[in-house]
């Protein structure tokens, strides 16, 4: 006990990273809490615009629930199918890395294939970004504010597992390179399911 | 993911091929943390420049509201028709001169372009952790310098809303003409900036985390490197706030959006279709960030100081934990503290008195930073050399200032003074003059390492009292201003017949503003006669105890020749018994000089 105590101080003197990482996963981490916090202000303003409202619109008569359920389901599968990238990589599984990347690659795509054909829909029944047919401007302003920033950043993770895939084809991934692809993959998860809980459920 | 394997980790190698590299990726497309420093630095004092131009136009304006200046007729025929300034283009030139020295010059010399030279020297690092996007967040930075410059010459001439940028001023189009495109292209600058500053923050934060060299623990590191530290995490966490606010801000302004537009707004008698928005949200992110900036400012200038000062009374820095806790105190308190420039919004007095609280709380922190200060003079020798000058120079404005904090943290007493000049001449004293001193300071100090060659010391006090003595007197007469119900966005004490008998102090506070911006050509004249001129500077010209001071003046590329140093001690080694004189480097092995800490 008192050993391990002294290794974790030691592990701060200097020399080394104390995280038992490269500066590559710090600096990732440190950037997922920074884009965190714009999404928190984006929600944050949401709900401050929600209880200022006089009529914000009934989700479930605006959006069929089970079809952003089952957007949800293919996004949070694709977090699954990453982390098993991620543990191939780490066991220097080449070929099942690729397939399980490419795969996840598949499923952000599909997710934003989905939302095109939810915001198509959207608008097509007369929503805009400064007005809408069921309630509050501010109800279309921030359904597209959220879902558009946050599919712009599932756009980026796509392009980014792309990259990883066409890397790991030519044998230059590494397993910390995989990893930190994963980790921005996972946060972009997390973010969809804090909108899906706060703007089209609460 | 993307970089060369050779820029792998813990201890990258020695970079041998740099002495091949051409004039323009050593100098001008560099990759080294050094030059990207000084790009910053001198981009940071253009852009100064450029502040205190507006600053001399607002004083002119403020102290002679009718004279007619005809040469100035001549050089802004559409700002001064006739030599007499227009109320458009006023708050025009004072939204730009709070932009430009906030987020141009203070950011870019102190904390980017000290910080990025200081920090992996200090570490014992060969370079910050990701040399290419330091390089990438330079060149976007100048990109938002010159966007945000640019803004004077689109239609309508530059925002005019205030370095907050208020709705619904800044979100109507037809609100002044400061809001037409000069509003959307500062907003533009600003998010250039934001990309900039983030990368290079966490830049920092990696840095610190993970090169340091061996033995350098987080508490052997010296009080700068731990304010860059704080302050870069700070910079991360708040700028995020002003990101969003500013996309929505965007929308509302060109898509027709109501964020920050609420119903039934009429402005020059037009009923605005918006409807539903509130500009008290803009004021709450605006703040969230803009609070903490302030502390992203001024920290490294306090960091600064507290290594200026043991050097030049040859005694340790008074404690250097509880200083480290401070700015840790700090650094949290000030994420929670942003609803204090809001007490006139009608917010609820139970968040009021919230507020009021958690501010008045910083005092705490700050306080004992303050004093922790002053105590690491008492009993020293003190060599008052031009650095010096200015680190007392930071102490003596950071109390004063921050006693003026007291009042305007109250909610009570802030109903009063809110948007005085009272506020005007706090701030000045903060965020204005510590971080200017601080930044000078860390100037006349590091010059030597930046540049192997001294400053001149006689021009260096004259400027140092060309600075201190107009600069102090007039923004303390500014808080009697406020007192009297001076509000700071009045573009004339002549409008109103409770202001007329305050000309005497306007004029007075102009004057001594001529003599600051005037002092300050001293110090240019002395940057570029030292630059070409100066007595070549040793390796170790003060005899401080940082790892910087023990590699060449300049440093080479990578910094420390084939080998990282041995850290052996903490920062503050000095009042000791060695060959070289009374300190001892942080490398000095303990067999030489005995470890105190």
């Amino acid at each position: 006990m008192a050993q391990a105590a002294a290794q974790v101080v030691d592990r701060w003197g200097g020399g080394v990273c104390p995280f038992e990482a490269g500066w590559r996963k710090v600096m990732m981490w440190v950037f997922i809490v920074t884009d965190g916090l714009l999404f928190a202000g984006f929600l944050a303003s949401y709900g401050y615009a929600r209880v200022l409202a006089a009529n914000w619109p009934e989700q479930s008569s605006v959006f069929s629930l089970p079809y952003i359920a089952a957007m949800t389901f293919v996004l949070i599968s694709s977090s699954a199918t990453m982390a098993s990238a991620v543990q191939a990589a780490q066991a220097g599984r080449r070929p099942t890395v690729l397939r399980f990347v490419l795969l996840t690659a598949l499923g952000g795509i599909m997710f934003l294939s989905m939302q095109a054909y939810e915001w198509t829909h959207l608008i097509e029944a007369g929503a805009r970004l400064d007005h809408n047919p069921w309630g509050v401007p501010a109800f279309g302003s921030f359904f597209f504010l959220l879902t558009g920033f946050h599919g712009t950043h599932v756009l980026i993770g796509v392009l980014t597992l792309l990259v990883v895939a066409v890397r790991s084809a030519k044998r230059l991934a590494t397993p910390e390179g995989v990893e930190i692809a994963g980790l921005y993959w996972h946060f972009v998860d997390l973010v969809w399911v804090f909108i899906f809980t706060l703007f089209y459920l609460l | 993911m993307t970089t060369p394997a050779s820029q792998v980790v813990e201890t990258p190698p020695h970079d041998a091929a740099e002495p091949h590299l051409g004039f323009v990726r050593r100098y001008i497309f560099s990759t080294d943390h050094k030059i990207i420093g000084i790009q910053y630095m001198l981009t940071g004092l253009v852009m100064a420049i450029a502040g205190a131009l507006l600053a001399t136009l607002i004083r002119l304006q403020l102290g002679w509201p009718t004279h007619q200046w005809q040469w100035l007729a001549l050089l802004l025929p559409k700002g001064m028709p006739g030599g007499v300034m227009t109320p458009e283009f006023y708050l025009a030139v004072v939204t730009m001169h709070g932009t430009i020295m906030v987020f141009f010059f203070i950011s870019y010399v102190l904390v980017s372009g000290f910080g990025n030279f200081l920090v992996p020297l200090q570490i014992g690092a060969r370079d910050m952790a990701f040399p290419f996007l330091n390089m990438l967040s330079y060149w976007i930075a100048l990109l938002s310098a010159l966007v945000m410059l640019a803004s004077f010459f689109v239609e309508g001439g530059a925002a005019a809303a205030g370095w907050t940028a208020y709705p619904p001023l800044s979100a109507v189009w037809s609100a002044v003409p400061g809001s037409q495109l000069g509003q959307t292209v500062w907003l533009l600058s600003m998010a250039l900036f934001i990309v900039s500053f983030t990368m290079s923050s966490l830049n920092f934060v990696a840095t610190v985390f993970s090169l340091r060299a061996p033995g350098m623990s987080m508490w052997r590191m010296s009080l700068t490197v731990w304010s860059y530290f704080i302050s870069s995490i700070l910079g991360l966490l708040a700028f995020p706030a002003l990101t969003a606010a500013a996309v929505m801000l965007l929308l509302d302004r060109h898509l027709g959006t109501s964020f920050f537009l609420p119903s039934g707004l009429v402005v020059a008698n037009r009923l605005l279709p918006n409807q539903g928005g509130s500009p008290l949200l803009w004021q709450h992110l605006f703040w969230f960030l803009g609070h903490p900036e302030v502390y992203v400012l001024i920290l490294p200038a306090l960091g600064v100081a507290c290594d200026i000062l043991p050097t030049f009374t040859r005694k340790p820095i008074f404690g250097y934990r509880i200083q480290v806790w401070c700015l840790i105190a700090v650094g949290v308190l000030s994420m929670i503290v942003w609803g204090h420039h809001m007490f006139v919004s009608g917010m609820s007095p139970f968040s009021g008195e919230y507020f009021s609280l958690v501010t008045l709380t910083i005092t705490v922190p700050m306080t004992i930073f303050g004093v922790n200060m002053l105590a690491s003079l008492s009993g020293g020798r003190l060599l008052l050399r031009t650095p010096m000058l200015f680190a007392l120079g930071v102490i003596a404005l950071f109390g004063s200032g921050g006693f003026g904090g007291l009042f305007l943290g109250n909610a009570t007493a802030n109903m009063q003074l809110h948007d005085t000049y009272f506020v005007v001449g706090h701030f000045h004293l903060m965020i204005g003059g510590v971080t200017m001193l601080g930044t000078f300071g860390a100037i006349y100090f590091w010059f030597p390492k930046m540049f192997g060659r001294m400053m001149s010391e006689r021009l260096g006090k004259v400027h140092f009292w060309f600075t201190f003595v107009p600069f102090f007197t007039l923004f303390f007469m500014q808080h009697f201003l406020g007192l009297q119900g001076m509000l700071r966005r009045y573009y004339a004490f002549t409008s109103y017949d409770f202001l007329k008998r305050t000309q005497g102090q306007n004029v007075v506070i102009s004057l001594l503003a001529m003599v600051l911006v005037a002092g300050q050509l001293v110090f240019l004249a002395n940057f570029v006669w030292s630059l070409l001129k100066g007595r070549v500077a040793a390796a170790n010209p003060w005899q401080a105890t940082t790892l910087e001071w023990t590699v060449a003046s300049p440093p080479p590329h990578g910094n420390f020749g084939a080998a990282l140093p041995d850290v052996h001690r903490w920062s503050y080694e000095y009042g000791v018994d060695d060959v070289e004189g009374d300190f001892a480097a942080q490398s000095v092995p303990p067999e030489r000089v005995p470890v105190t800490a």
